[in-house]
């Protein structure tokens, strides 16, 4: 059984949706496809010669997890805009709706031994990596079942591989270039990937890791997840040049479409190959879009229009976008994908229920793990009467 | 006790072994002049005058005395003792690597690192652009990746640059993972004031350093300290910072056969006393120590006798042996080269007050701190922004009703 199907969208990106081209290998008996190959979108470059591939092919399997991983990020991030309007979540919460292609597609080409370190913008990143959406949740309520037990919050979520969830704007990305370093320097093979932000991009110590990583060829990706705002600046009003592919300068470049899951992931593993051959590091832009504000304090629309948003979310929302090329390429029906819908809900639903319920830590456990190698026992508390007593409760996760 | 009877001729001033700024290079001579304060009492003593002669001839025979002493025990310098700590640690353990601005092709800016770009090479001895944020940066994700960095700093006041990765990066990280992840890091470089450089290089970050629980701070005075803190810093899987001081890089101290070992470590968080003493307790870090040993010296002359206690380590800071020690003498002067206001000699003078020593006390605590000013080039106003022995003996006298 033949189909194919030409959907064009226009955007008010610069970006145009190509024409799909369908490639069967097999059919099920419920009509869909073991395997498709779908265009990527353009890609724009830096100081190279070779784009990354044209054609992104795409298992059932694949199909159905990236589909999955996508939805969770966006019913995880809707799910903690409510908890946070309950006030269950207290401080800082920055929401990853709409950029969920970016995650999942750069997961997807990731190896084992990869790593990766982004900002605060972190909760869709620290489920890719491994942690589960009950420890998510749980750490934006802070509660003991957090991944961090409750101690980090929003901002401070790690796993293996992951080196978080940091605060400081731009710090991060000269940290992952360590990373990177020790990659090379152990020999295993890693490469790290470093996100920050359209407003992150800016700062100097950026531009000072990208000079170390290209001196000492490291296998860095350094990627700006350009979703059009620093906060409540828009881009044009933050930089003078907006082409932030091109600013490592020496360092070559990549512009993506980030509403595109596939073409992040094929992107990715064009940058795996090329740092692991030695060639040095990498600057990417992924362009995308975030749907919230830039935190849960800032309802986002005194610095752009409600239509603007909204048009995003007609147009080139990526799950939208990859559900219309996975079920018209016969990879998946519709019925399974409201299925996995249904299934996220209730697994998102249950997770949100357990961080209301759970419990916080126990006050003392305050005074845990402030060094993995204590050499005192007590720590002081607020008057000298009662301190506390110094515990090792964790397991490190990042001896090598 | 004796009372001060008479004003004895001003002693020579402390001569300062090469002050030199980033970029100047140390001919590394080792200071012959033993700083044990008996030697240089004895020479002083011998000197018929202050006539160049007589200076000429007292150097010569302190020379000559300090050399006949080196047959039988070790001298090392300060720098020489980093420099093994680093070789030591770096032989012992492949993912310990250094890297700083000028420390492999240039043998480090004050030749700490002098010799290791040769031994190990590119891989492991790394010259760094001037990027401080970025290279801090970079070294806490080695850390965080595998590796165990020594980042070192120029001095100190560039570390203000990167202030960002020590704390927020560093030293916050194991916490805030509640545990999971652990950043082995070293940052090191000399710190406070050195001579003649002005009030941008010559503050003191032990007050802000280890004013952060996740950190821990060591600021070694002599080169057994140097060498044993820094080997205890690389070894030790969280952040440390290791405060040294330039002007003592070139100072021979005499050491024992254990020192010179490899496995030599001296523990972090527990100070040492240097001196022995009943009457008043005298606390220090750094450069400070020589300091208040030379008071001590001349109090002693006098009947007072000090103990002195070089902390070693601000962070954990230790309170036991302080606390035992004013329990015993009933008196405290803290004695720092840093600016008073929230110093080093506050945080010792509140925990003293806050533990039982605090009902031995027989008089107020006193601190001796640099002058409340950014330092000064002038010579003789650089010389009193920092304290010098009589600033100390006059808070002993002060403390201990000597003097009004």
């Amino acid at each position: 059984m033949l189909s194919q199907m030409l959907k064009s969208v226009t955007s008010q990106s610069q970006t145009r949706q190509r024409a799909l081209a369908t490639f069967l290998t097999s059919v099920r008996r419920n009509g869909t496809v073991s395997e498709a190959s779908f265009e990527t979108q353009l890609y724009k470059l830096h100081l190279l010669e070779e784009p990354p591939s044209a054609t992104a092919t795409c298992t059932r399997d694949e199909a159905l997890l990236f589909y999955h991983q996508m939805q969770i990020v966006r019913r995880m991030e809707s799910a903690s805009s409510n908890l946070y309007k309950e006030k269950a979540i207290r401080g800082f919460c920055h929401l990853y709706s709409g950029q969920e292609a970016i995650c999942v597609g750069i997961k997807a080409a990731l190896r084992p031994q990869d790593s990766v370190i982004t900002a605060y913008r972190d909760h869709g990143w620290a489920y890719v990596m491994g942690c589960s959406v009950v420890g998510i949740m749980a750490e934006l309520t802070g509660r003991a079942q957090g991944v961090a037990r409750g101690k980090g919050g929003s901002m401070h979520m790690y796993t293996k591989n992951f080196y978080g969830g940091n605060g400081i704007v731009g710090a991060q990305v000269p940290v992952g270039a360590g990373v990177a370093l020790a990659n090379k320097y152990l020999e295993n093979g890693g490469i790290n990937v470093a996100l920050y932000g359209d407003g992150a991009a800016n700062q100097g110590q950026l531009f000072e890791a990208y000079n170390m990583a290209k001196l000492m060829n490291l296998p860095s990706v350094f990627i700006c997840e350009n979703n059009g705002y620093g906060m409540g600046t828009s881009i044009d009003r933050a930089a003078a040049s907006t082409n932030y592919y091109t600013r490592g300068n020496y360092v070559p470049g990549i512009w993506i479409d980030g509403m595109d899951v596939l073409s992040v992931r094929e992107a990715i593993k064009y940058c795996v190959d090329y740092c692991t051959s030695g060639k040095g590091p990498l600057v990417l832009e992924v362009a995308t879009y975030r749907y919230h504000g830039h935190s849960m304090s800032d309802p986002g629309t005194s610095y752009r229009t409600r239509d603007e948003i909204q048009e995003v979310r007609q147009t080139r929302d990526p799950i939208m976008l990859f559900k219309e090329h996975i079920v018209g390429a016969d990879l998946v029906t519709a019925d399974e994908l409201k299925k996995i819908d249904s299934e996220v809900r209730k697994e998102v639903d249950e997770a949100v229920k357990i961080a209301k319920s759970d419990k916080e830590i126990a006050v003392q456990e305050l005074a845990a793990d402030v060094y993995s190698n204590p050499l005192e026992s007590s720590i002081r508390g607020t008057t000298p009467f009662d301190p506390y007593t110094h515990q090792r409760l964790s397991k490190i996760t990042n001896l090598h | 006790e004796k009372l001060y009877q008479k004003s004895k001729k001003p002693r020579p001033e402390p001569r300062q072994s090469s002050g030199t700024g980033p970029g100047v290079r140390v001919r590394g001579v080792v200071d012959r002049r033993c700083s044990r304060p008996q030697y240089s009492n004895y020479i002083r003593k011998m000197a018929l005058s202050s006539t160049r002669i007589a200076k000429k001839l007292s150097g010569a025979l302190s020379r000559s005395f300090s050399t006949s002493r080196v047959v039988a025990a070790n001298q090392l310098t300060v720098r020489d003792a980093l420099n093994s700590a680093l070789d030591e640690e770096m032989e012992r353990d492949e993912t310990v690597f250094l890297m700083g601005e000028e420390v492999a092709q240039y043998d480090g800016a004050y030749k700490v690192s002098r010799g290791l770009w040769k031994k190990y090479g590119d891989k492991r001895v790394i010259d760094t652009p001037i990027t401080e944020s970025g290279f801090a940066g970079i070294a806490v994700g080695a850390a965080m990746g595998g590796l165990r960095p020594v980042c070192e700093f120029m001095t100190f006041n560039f570390s203000m640059q990167a202030i960002d990765h020590v704390i927020n990066s560093a030293s916050k990280t194991f916490y805030m993972s509640a545990g999971t992840i652990h950043v082995p890091i070293v940052f090191r470089g000399p710190n406070g004031s050195a001579a003649g450089v002005g009030a941008q290089h010559s503050q003191c970050f032990g007050a802000w350093y280890s004013h952060c629980p996740g950190l821990k701070v060591v600021s070694p005075y002599s080169s057994e300290d140097a060498k044993g803190l820094l080997k205890a810093a690389i070894r030790d899987p969280d952040p440390v910072v290791v405060l040294e001081n330039e002007l003592v890089y070139g100072t021979a101290f005499e050491v024992s056969d254990e020192v010179l070992t490899k496995d030599f470590v001296v523990p972090i968080g527990k100070a040492k006393i240097e001196r022995e003493g009943q009457h008043v307790t005298l606390v220090a870090h750094s450069r400070a120590v020589l300091l208040a040993l030379e008071a001590a010296t001349a109090l002693a002359g006098e009947g007072v006798e000090c103990e002195v206690i070089n902390l070693r380590s601000l962070r954990p800071l230790d309170e036991e042996t302080i606390v035992k020690s004013v329990t015993k003498t009933h008196n405290l002067v803290t004695v720092e080269q840093g600016w008073p206001q929230s110093g080093i000699g506050s945080e010792i003078c509140a925990r003293v007050v806050e533990s039982p020593a605090y009902h031995y006390l027989e008089s107020p605590v006193v601190r001796v701190t640099g002058v409340d000013v950014p330092m000064p080039y002038a010579k003789s106003l650089e010389i009193a922004c920092i304290p010098q022995p009589h600033d100390v003996i006059k808070a002993v006298k002060k403390v201990l009703k000597i003097i009004k």
